[in-house]
């Protein structure tokens, strides 16, 4: 059964080089949909059936490895093609060939619009992106992972400029491949440092030698530890590399929903989860991915709040929902941040998905302010919508979110790299996460409908493909939690129980507060960012205007907007010094070197040309002179 | 003597291409592919020959040899020989060869015979170059290899196609003069200390340890030379000029092969006719290549005309050879072949590309382009595909090479790698930038373009096969390098008094751990 593991990466591959081949000759939709769509679907059929296989009869030592062939072999170097199935490769792959199942399943009705070649040309990257992922996840060493790892950045690029006729989706789809090759780099340097010290990159290896040979704080684990997390912080869109995820709304929405929910940005938590030995060898590492993930979270909640476009606001809210998986991660809570990914997916997914139904709706729009009252018209949508807002919310019992945000807040407290500052921003955050979360629901689908609703018709309404995805993500995102229950409502915890064989468990420290009080805690800040959302939105938009247009609120909104003038920095430190650097050596200084010698030499000729007068006269001196001066030469010496 | 028809049937092809092309024109291309095809058939069956001896021994490291008198008078003889190294550079010059006479097949029209004619006299130069192992025979065919490429470039070049003409013939040449005083001083040195007046190859190798102070100076005549090639930072300056002017097939055989030239230079000669000197200037020379990498990264993005930018990310990529070279170990020495190799498609490709958009466009300046994508899909995605390959992405050629030389520059100076690391990064700005100007974006110009042909199509996709391919799967260039790395670093350990150090440093770097043995997932493949 597991010797099927192969199909799962292949599926999506062989599916890619089919459409991107045919995309040339104009093939119709229904082909081009059933081979996007059914190249994902069979992963995920083989995933099940692969993962029933697991839970019943586990392979020997939980892991199992399935060798294609030697990739690089070179003295003493050598990785091969190698797919590692274990419990946690396995919660990845299954949420990446479900979700990514169901994307597809979404685009091929969302995307009718392009004309053929478009069509094939976007499932041919969506399944390119699929397969990469699952190359990423499933390879057994570090190399190969690194080939998904770049071959999702590759993807990403290609779909966040889909429609690459505008410039600004270009420089959109630039700044995601260039920003997260910057955090790539440190991650190859990671590679060279493990390979050099180690003298292998094969993952399981790794970790046995390096808690063999490195004692815990040596100087090697915290150096490689922090050149792998800048890897995860730029595909994870973590600070300080978090600016490409916002501009990545470019691409067409469904893409958004696979970059967020299913790929990409989820890359990075798995890479530190999957090589958590090394973290644990490096616990000041361990305490920095706690506080990125913590300022992160909270930085980006900041941000959804002042968003105007539905999609940012999801962006940020991306940024801050995996800020919570850092924060799990760094306070050693591993599977609360593996299960806070699942649940992550889910709803994510929906939101995105629901999204694009909205802006469908309204003629390609992004501008929440121009919306209102659409919970009458697109009714599937809203609930559902609503569904996976509750989860993003984590609002308390009806939502999957709230257990698996709740278990890391809790973990925030009571783990021992943990801390009340940590759990105090991890708080925060549920607070603010209610307030963007409501005010978009709100501003949205409430309300009377706004005359740029009124006068943009309904289109055809949303078929089949695109309810059946809203409606199994509504409810995952509500039956997720039944994953991980805490222990007040019978600790029955499955995802952890599996993880077990592959992620340690948290080390708390005793407090004097139970996680039952801690959890109501929370979830009063969801509920009280919820009660804001809709008062400042519902109640008072008056108010809400009169504030923001008082000028020290404007400068602060303008701010948070902008999403804390990190673009402006990178601006002001990298790209105009670069720009700066191009331009004044654009001819290359160096070749002045070479066109001096020119110069010299045509300046020298003109000179002893201008001798050559044709004038017997001028010869005849010459001759003499000549003679006379060497003959003095001579008498002289 | 099968090495003698690698030699002959470019040489009597290039007669019979030109004679064919007075008649008529089309005969002469055909000419040029049959005797290049035959060429790599020839090559190809030289695999068979030297497949038994990808395991390193120590007596018989050429797969096939001819050795004659040439000059008895000075003792300078005519002899070539074959190992994995030479093997790779001459399947990859009737490669090379065969695409560049494709893409000139509309491109050029005048004077085809002559034409042809030329460029199949490059090849055997380059062959030649390839071959010898006699080092007078080597400055020989390192000289003809200029007066072919000085009537492609002189003939059927561009606007500046004199100036670039003369700048690349004075450059090459004033390397090739100190590599021909450093070749006699080590000449006579041998002579007077041996009484055996040699050029050969194998008999100098111990000869600069003789004359510990001057050895120095020799190697700076050949570093010289064959940085002018590659082209090393600071004497790149005559590549940019070149490439731009010259014609399609030109800058292909520049790139593909004759920077390789000065690549194979530094692998074959210099560093093991002078490793103890090579290793003092290690430090230089891969400081040399890590500024060369960035030097190169940043100009390319400077540029605006397209050849250019191509031109300046080969300056670039050598970048990758000279630091490869003087880290002088087995993982960056594999990667400088691989190096070698995928340069050659990749730039070779791009290369291509430029000219096919030439041909369309009629000019080379990106500031015009844009929104070629969906006038012209296939040719974009190629035009992606190479672009990807020049940022080092995995899953392609490039990406082994570069991955092996910045592994193997790690172990001994880390921080060369960390610098060069950059260069990655730098990379993927230009080459995203390069498809946003040419193939995204609006057509604000207007153009209307016809997309690839079956003719064109073809080349690019023996060179995306080739580049995926071994990509995934490089491991036939790897065995066919090993064997000659393992005899170049035997040599250096069995002839050197000192330098026991680095190459120790080769094996374990001092780290108290067992590497080969734990490589569990590796199949061995040789010696089967």
């Amino acid at each position: 059964m597991f010797g099927l593991l192969i199909i799962v990466p292949v599926a999506p591959l062989v599916g890619f080089l089919i459409l991107a081949l045919m995309s040339s000759h104009h093939p119709s939709r229904r082909v081009v949909a059933a081979i996007g769509v059914g190249s994902v679907a069979i992963s995920a059929v083989v995933t099940l059936l692969i993962a029933v296989a697991f839970i019943l009869s586990p392979p020997p030592g939980h892991v199992y490895l399935q060798t294609l062939w030697t990739w690089i072999h070179a003295a003493h170097f050598s990785v091969s093609i190698t797919m590692q199935l274990d419990a946690l490769s396995l919660a990845w792959m299954l949420i990446i060939t479900f979700v990514g199942a169901l994307i597809h399943l979404y685009s091929s009705e969302f995307m009718q619009d392009e004309d053929d070649w478009n069509y094939a040309r976007f499932f041919s990257y969506m399944n390119l992106f699929v397969g990469m992922m699952l190359i990423l996840v499933l390879a057994d060493n570090l190399l190969l992972l690194y080939l998904g790892w770049e071959g999702v950045g590759l993807c990403s690029y290609l779909l966040i400029g889909f429609w690459y006729q505008d410039p600004k989706n270009d420089r959109a789809a630039r700044k995601a491949f260039i920003v997260t090759r910057i955090g790539d780099t440190a991650l190859l340097l990671g590679l060279f440092l493990l390979f050099d010290n180690l003298g292998t990159l094969h993952i399981q290896t790794l970790m046995a030698r390096a808690v063999d040979q490195w004692p815990t704080g040596s100087s090697l684990a915290v150096t490689v530890a922090i050149l792998l997390l800048g890897g995860a912080v730029g595909k994870s869109a973590q600070l300080p590399l978090q600016i490409w995820l916002p501009d990545a709304m470019a691409g067409p929405t469904p893409v958004s929903a696979l970059i967020h929910a299913a790929t990409m940005v989820t890359a990075g938590v798995y890479l530190i989860v999957r090589t958590h030995v090394l973290y644990m060898l490096a616990p000041s590492v361990m305490a920095v991915v706690a506080v990125v993930g913590a300022v992160t979270l909270v930085l980006a909640a900041f941000s959804a709040v002042t968003q105007w476009d539905i999609k940012r606001v999801l962006a940020y809210s991306t940024i801050s929902q995996i800020g919570y998986m850092f924060l799990a991660m760094g306070v050693g809570a591993w599977s609360a941040a593996v299960f806070h990914f699942m649940v992550h997916a889910f709803f994510k997914a929906l939101l995105f998905l629901g999204a694009g139904v909205v802006i469908a709706r309204l003629d390609h729009d992004h501008d929440m302010f121009k919306m209102g009252g659409l919970r009458k018209e697109l009714p599937l949508t809203f609930w559902t919508f609503l569904l996976g807002a509750n989860a993003l919310a984590a609002l308390p019992l009806i939502s999957a979110g709230f257990y698996s945000k709740d278990a890391i807040i809790w973990d925030a407290w009571s783990s021992a790299h943990g801390g009340p500052w940590l759990w105090a921003a991890a708080l925060l955050g549920a607070l603010l996460t209610g307030v963007y979360t409501f005010r978009m629901v709100f501003l949205t689908f409430f309300g009377d409908p706004r005359p740029f609703v009124r006068e943009h018709s309904p289109m055809t309404k949303p078929g089949i493909r695109v309810h059946l995805p809203l409606v199994i993500l509504a409810v995952l995102s509500v039956i997720g939690g039944l994953l991980g229950l805490p222990k007040w409502m019978g600790g029955f915890h499955p995802l952890s129980d599996f993880l077990a064989h592959v992620l340690p468990p948290v080390a708390r420290v005793s407090t004097n507060i139970s996680e039952g009080a801690m959890e109501i805690l929370s979830a009063l800040a969801a509920l009280i960012g919820l009660g804001l959302a809709y008062v400042l939105v519902m109640r008072l938009p008056s108010f809400l205007r009169r504030l923001t247009a008082m000028p020290a609120v404007a400068a602060l909104h303008r701010f948070l907007f902008v999403g804390w003038g990190f673009d402006w920095l990178d601006n002001q430190l990298f790209i105009k010094p670069f720009l700066w650097l191009a331009r004044i050596q654009k001819n290359d200084l160096v070749d002045l070197a070479p066109a001096l010698v020119e110069r010299v030499n045509v300046a020298a000729s003109t000179v002893l040309g201008a001798t050559q007068t044709g004038q017997l006269r001028w010869y005849a001196l010459s001759i003499v002179a000549g003679a006379v001066l060497i003959l003095t030469g001579v008498i002289i010496l | 003597m099968m090495l003698n028809w690698l030699l002959l049937i470019p040489l009597l092809g290039g007669f019979a291409a030109w004679l064919a092309g007075l008649w008529r024109p089309v005969w002469s291309r055909w000419l040029s592919l049959i005797a290049l095809g035959t060429y790599s058939v020839l090559v190809l069956w030289l695999w068979s020959v030297g497949n038994g001896r990808l395991t390193p021994d120590p007596d018989q490291i050429w797969w096939l040899q001819f050795n004659r008198a040439w000059i008895p008078q000075i003792g300078a003889r005519y002899h070539l020989a074959v190992d994995g190294l030479s093997w790779i550079l001459l399947a990859l010059s009737g490669l090379l060869g065969m695409l560049a006479v494709g893409t000139s097949w509309q491109e050029i029209q005048e004077h085809v015979g002559f034409f042809h004619f030329n460029l199949l006299w490059a090849i055997a130069a380059l062959t030649g170059v390839f071959l010898a192992v006699d080092l007078l025979l080597f400055y020989f065919f390192w000289e003809m290899m200029l007066i072919p490429l000085y009537y492609l470039i002189g003939i059927w070049g561009h606007e500046r196609r004199v100036y670039a003409t003369l700048k690349f013939f004075l450059f090459t040449q004033l390397g090739g003069l100190f590599m021909l005083i450093a070749i006699l001083g080590l000449f006579f040195v041998h002579g007077s200390a041996t009484g055996a007046y040699t050029f050969e190859y194998q008999l100098l190798l111990g000869t600069s340890s003789l004359i510990p102070g001057w050895a120095f100076w020799l190697m700076m005549g050949f570093f010289i030379a064959f940085a002018i090639k590659l082209p090393a930072f600071p004497l790149h300056t005559w590549l940019p000029d070149a490439h731009t002017e010259a014609p399609t097939a030109g800058s292909v055989l520049l790139a593909g092969l004759v920077l390789k030239t000065g690549a194979y230079g530094l692998l074959r000669f210099l560093y093991p006719l002078f490793h103890e000197s090579a290793a003092r200037f290690a430090l230089i020379g891969m400081g040399l290549g890590v500024i060369g990498i960035l030097y190169g990264a940043v100009l390319a993005f400077a540029q605006t005309d397209l050849k250019r930018m191509v031109a300046y990310t080969s300056v670039s990529h050598m970048g990758f050879i000279l630091l490869g070279v003087f880290a002088w170990n087995d993982l960056a020495l594999q990667g400088t072949i691989v190096i070698m190799v995928a340069h050659g498609l990749s730039t070779g490709g791009l290369f291509i590309l430029v000219g096919d958009l030439y041909q369309r466009l009629g000019t080379r300046d990106i500031t015009r382009m844009g929104g070629l994508w969906s006038l012209a899909p296939r040719m974009s995605r190629v035009g992606l595909i190479l672009a990807l390959a020049s940022l080092g992405l995995p899953g392609l050629v490039n990406f082994v090479g570069e991955y092996l030389i910045l592994v193997g520059v790690y172990r001994t100076y880390p921080w060369m790698a960390v610098v060069a690391a950059i260069g990655l990064i730098i990379a993927t700005v230009y080459s995203l930038w390069m498809i946003q100007r040419i193939f995204t974006g609006e057509n604000t110009a207007g153009w209307r373009i016809a997309d690839y042909g079956r003719r064109e199509l073809t080349i690019m996709t023996v060179i995306v096969g080739l580049l995926v391919g071994l990509g995934v799967y490089p491991q036939p260039l790897l065995n066919a390098g090993r064997a000659t790395l393992k005899h170049l670093q035997a040599t250096i350990a069995s002839v050197g008094p000192e330098d026991g150090e680095r190459q120790d440093s080769t094996c374990t770097h001092g780290h108290p751990l067992k590497v080969d043995e734990d490589n569990t997932v590796y199949v061995p493949e040789e010696g089967k």
